[in-house]
């Protein structure tokens, strides 16, 4: 069974339909692709998916469950994490906080517990800082826990962000533009890492890129997104040389 | 020793070690007769104004909202505990018992009034929220101006109106007449209580901090849009951070009320001027940095009082002193001093920090790439 299931998503914006129609089944363990020019509407399907908008028809279903309308925090609670086209770190935290944060709902003691340090406090503190650093260490992140997030590098910041929507043990994670301002070199590892990131994890990922490397070398399917409408859906290799396709990106 | 520990665990120890000392400095001075009359009756007050200098930080430095009524909170915790201490005066013999439970009363009080303030005004955001809870710390200063109340053998009597509305037997006492406010609260405050409850109110808002509730609400200052992503319930976590805040407010009131003898609420005590003046001890000694909030009230308090001596001067020297010190926290030169000279540098043997010195230099580097890349 598809772990996404999304049927017939729509969402106007006053006379602007922005996102039309829209289909899309991903299967477990997939990496899949969102394609598009820019404007396209490809964020905001990310948007409606995590509840930033309420779409105005159609059905998404996560592993059999609705979640539809659904509030952010109730959305993530469900499984799906994201990470952002301009990256949005809590950057006066330092590395490992960062990733604590993610793991807010997984070790939950109450905040009387916090104040007063209650014993379980010292036991899911123990807990969450392991478990942050294991994650950290996967994307060799480990050596800078205690930086201010904000003084890591760029393309390190990515990872940050990737780590931290991975601490909220989601069923799926959407990666937004994951390689946008990256050199050559840095997208290369980062192919890598979200290869690795779907093994190690057996994570279901869904991503919007605009490097072409990328989307052909990693993701196994693809959407192409033009309008708001999808103009083609398939396995990378054929969408990939789909005229439509080429004359959506080049024009005529 | 020092060494080994987390660095938050550190900065915190040192924090509780300066209030302590500076206790035990303060109370040798006054045992020895060195202090004048003057100073000694701010010692009261400086706690007062510490534990809201510290309280308010939480919602500036921690939550990342800028609130100007932080007076109004404290406004409610004073009357409601000198109100309280007045009508159990002779009913709770035990002087420190009823002033503890005048102070538990005065923080829940204020903890409500807090939440239902914060409903409404935790929706907006910067501006709006500054101009909001300025607003609504006015109307708290303003509404206990025309409160009457009375107590007889009947029970307690109150109204709006004035004194001879309450219509009490003749055993009837007024407990807070009006603009004139409340007098003759036993006078429960001292210096060593003053110190402790600035030191619960570190505990709480340290630990607050460096645990997953205070995580949650540093990360909706920094990001609230990602805090949310990550399943972080927004109004959950500015509520708490906002009525703590308040709570914590209203015990600084409770104190501040049992050292005076008449307590109305003027804009001097519970006003504009009083919120702004809390504000001022936030931003001089950092946003976000609670050992700051108390030195920089401590300073700010006793300066006026020190420059006595030229008096004709004392404003303008307290003016450029407040520029000095705000140059000397934020200007890059000073920032530098501090990160060589500083306290926590001073304990800790090794010299600077390599590693956090490496980070500083890399963000300039990289904030300018990264602006480029978004």
């Amino acid at each position: 069974m598809a772990i996404l299931d999304i049927k017939n998503l729509g969402i106007s914006f006053g006379g602007l339909r922005a996102v039309d129609n829209f289909n899309l089944s991903i299967e477990k363990g997939e990496l899949y692709g969102l394609i598009g020019p820019n404007g396209a509407g490809k964020t905001t399907v990310f948007n409606l998916m995590t509840g930033v908008y309420k779409p105005s028809d159609g059905i998404i279903m996560l592993d059999g469950e609705n979640i539809t309308g659904k509030n952010t925090v109730e959305i993530n609670k469900a499984g799906i994490a994201r990470t952002f086209q301009n990256i949005r770190l809590f950057k006066n935290l330092s590395v490992l906080d960062n990733v604590k944060t993610g793991l807010h709902n997984e070790f939950a003691y109450s905040t009387a517990v916090g104040i007063f340090r209650l014993p379980g406090y010292f036991k899911d503190e123990r807990l969450m800082d392991e478990k942050a650093l294991s994650l950290l260490k996967v994307f060799d992140l480990d050596g800078e826990k205690d930086y201010k997030a904000s003084n890591l590098p760029y393309g390190k910041q990515r990872k940050l962000e990737m780590a931290r929507a991975l601490a909220t043990s989601p069923k799926l994670l959407l990666l937004d533009e994951p390689a946008a301002g990256m050199n050559p070199n840095e997208t290369k590892e980062l192919m890598e890492t979200i290869k690795f990131v779907r093994d190690e994890f057996d994570m279901t990922i869904l991503l919007i890129e605009h490097d072409m490397r990328l989307v052909s070398g990693i993701c196994e399917r693809l959407s192409v997104l033009n309008f708001g409408q999808v103009l083609c859906q398939g396995p990378t290799g054929e969408v990939l040389n789909n005229p439509e396709v080429i004359k959506a990106y080049l024009g005529d | 020793m020092l060494k080994n520990m987390k660095k938050s665990t550190r900065s915190n120890i040192i924090t509780y070690a300066m209030v302590i000392v500076a206790y035990i400095v303060m109370q040798t001075l006054v045992s020895t007769g060195s202090v004048t009359n003057l100073i000694q009756g701010l010692l009261v007050p400086l706690c007062a104004y510490s534990i809201l200098a510290v309280s308010l930080n939480l919602t500036v430095g921690i939550l990342g909202e800028l609130s100007l009524g932080h007076a109004g909170f404290m406004c409610v915790g004073a009357f409601v505990s000198a109100a309280f201490s007045k009508i159990n005066a002779t009913s709770i013999e035990n002087d420190l018992l009823r002033f503890i439970i005048a102070i538990i009363i005065a923080a829940v009080c204020a903890g409500i009034v807090g939440i239902l303030i914060g409903i409404p005004v935790l929706r907006l955001k910067g501006d709006y929220l500054a101009i909001v809870t300025l607003a609504f710390g006015e109307i708290i200063k303003n509404v206990m101006n025309v409160i009457y109340l009375g107590v007889d053998s009947k029970g307690i009597h109150f109204c709006i109106t004035k004194a001879s509305d309450l219509n009490m037997e003749s055993d009837g006492k007024i407990i807070i007449n009006g603009a004139t406010g409340i007098t003759g609260t036993p006078h429960s405050s001292n210096f060593t209580i003053g110190v402790i409850l600035l030191l619960i109110t570190l505990f709480i808002v340290l630990n607050l901090i460096n645990s997953r509730s205070g995580r949650a609400i540093m990360a909706i200052r920094d990001n609230s849009i990602a805090a949310e992503s990550i399943g972080i319930d927004l109004t959950k976590y500015k509520m708490l951070a906002f009525s703590i805040s308040a709570m914590l407010a209203g015990v600084a009131g409770a104190l501040y009320s049992h050292n005076l003898s008449t307590l109305a609420a003027t804009s001097k005590n519970f006003g504009y001027n009083m919120s702004i003046m809390i504000l001022v001890f936030v931003v001089l000694g950092g946003i976000g940095n609670i050992r700051g909030s108390i030195i920089a009230a401590i300073i700010l308090t006793l300066l006026p009082e020190l420059l006595r001596a030229v008096n004709d001067y004392r404003m303008l020297i307290y003016a450029i002193l407040l520029i000095a010190l705000m140059l000397f926290n934020s200007s890059p030169a000073g920032i530098n001093f501090r990160e060589k000279y500083g306290i926590g540098r001073l304990l800790h043997k090794n010299g600077p920090d390599l590693s956090e010195t490496a980070g500083t230099q890399r963000a300039h580097h990289v904030e300018g790439a990264g602006k480029k890349g978004v």
